[in-house]
């Protein structure tokens, strides 16, 4: 674990550095610049995904999926970042305790 | 005259804006220490990605592939597909920043949104520099207390469920997409790589889904850059 932590902190540097370091043209690549734009979406929406349905060996609905659906409605009304956390977590927490 | 008389109220605005952006994130340190926490991280390891990390989503991120019991290469790369966005802050960065020996060393690890968009907002070259030395600094020291707050309490918990916090990953995901689905594109991808992921869920070990997901991004970006359009531009 704590190899990987060092590794991935240092990978995260790297790129960090590479920005100062590269050619700005190579980074300013229109294929580049389209697989950096679609990334973190992509990414992001797998891991909603992956951390609310996901169980031990395979998928599931239960008490995060609610939590889920409370985030999304706190983003929607434009709740600021903690808010969306804390609405996320209490809303699983409180259907667990009720289930 | 104006300028004369106004000295110095631009370094005061540029540090206070800096100090609450700093406080406003550390909030999210908070939860990101206890996520981690939640995930099965000691609170060591934890401290230890917001010092060397440093990238919010890409922690969150780590913490999550960790506690869906994926590899730890996959949570590793994952984590550093998501903060391949630092390094274009850098090429805008690089040129008004200009570091060097060790300043290089500490403007790369302090580049991240934060810092690179209270730069991008100011129009004078000096007050763009201190915008992105100040925020970087003030966000590293507000994240790196919170993380310890969030890791040590969240410790306190005897089972982190019953407080729901490995929802909380997810729900901190939610408001950083948030954003980036304005433009089409960005939301094809999330829609595109969500259901490669899922579909594919079932039938390989965990954290695969989310490199599969990343190919299938990889992929989309290199098919809509056709020649004669220019990326990046909304």
């Amino acid at each position: 674990m704590t190899t990987a932590i060092l590794l991935a902190s240092a990978g995260c540097f790297l790129v960090k550095l590479l920005g100062y370091s590269l050619p700005g043209a190579w980074l300013r690549n229109r294929r580049v610049q389209a697989v950096a734009e679609l990334l973190p979406p992509g990414l992001l929406a797998t891991l909603i995904l992956t951390g609310t349905f996901a169980t031990g060996g395979g998928l599931a609905v239960d008490a995060r999926a609610a939590g889920l659906a409370a985030a999304v409605a706190a983003q929607l009304a434009r709740a600021p970042f903690i808010v969306v956390v804390v609405a996320g977590a209490a809303v699983t927490a409180a259907v667990r305790a009720l289930g | 005259m104006i300028a004369a008389a106004r000295f110095g109220s631009w370094e005061r605005r540029v540090l206070r804006d800096a100090l609450v952006v700093g406080l406003v994130t550390g909030a999210y340190g908070v939860s990101f220490g206890a996520v981690a926490v939640a995930a099965g991280l000691a609170v060591w390891q934890t401290s230890a990605l917001s010092l060397f990390m440093f990238t919010g989503a890409s922690q969150f991120a780590f913490a999550a592939e960790v506690a869906a019991g994926g590899s730890l290469g996959s949570a590793a790369a994952t984590a550093v597909l998501l903060g391949s966005r630092n390094a274009f802050y850098g090429v805008r960065l690089a040129p008004l920043i200009a570091p060097r020996g060790w300043r290089r060393v500490a403007a790369a690890q302090v580049t991240l949104d934060e810092s690179a968009a209270m730069s991008f907002g100011e129009r004078e070259p000096d007050a763009a520099r201190l915008a992105f030395w100040a925020t970087g600094i003030s966000v590293f020291v507000f994240w790196n207390l919170a993380t310890l707050a969030g890791a040590l309490s969240s410790q306190l918990v005897a089972d982190p469920r019953d407080l729901g916090l490995d929802a909380a990953g997810p729900a901190a995901f939610v408001a950083l997409l948030a954003p980036r689905l304005r433009a089409g594109r960005p939301r094809l991808a999330a829609c595109v790589c969500g259901a490669v992921a899922l579909s594919v869920f079932a039938f390989v070990p965990a954290g695969v889904p989310v490199l599969l997901a990343a190919v299938a991004a990889v992929a989309l970006g290199l098919a809509r850059s056709r020649p004669g359009t220019k990326g990046g531009v909304a």
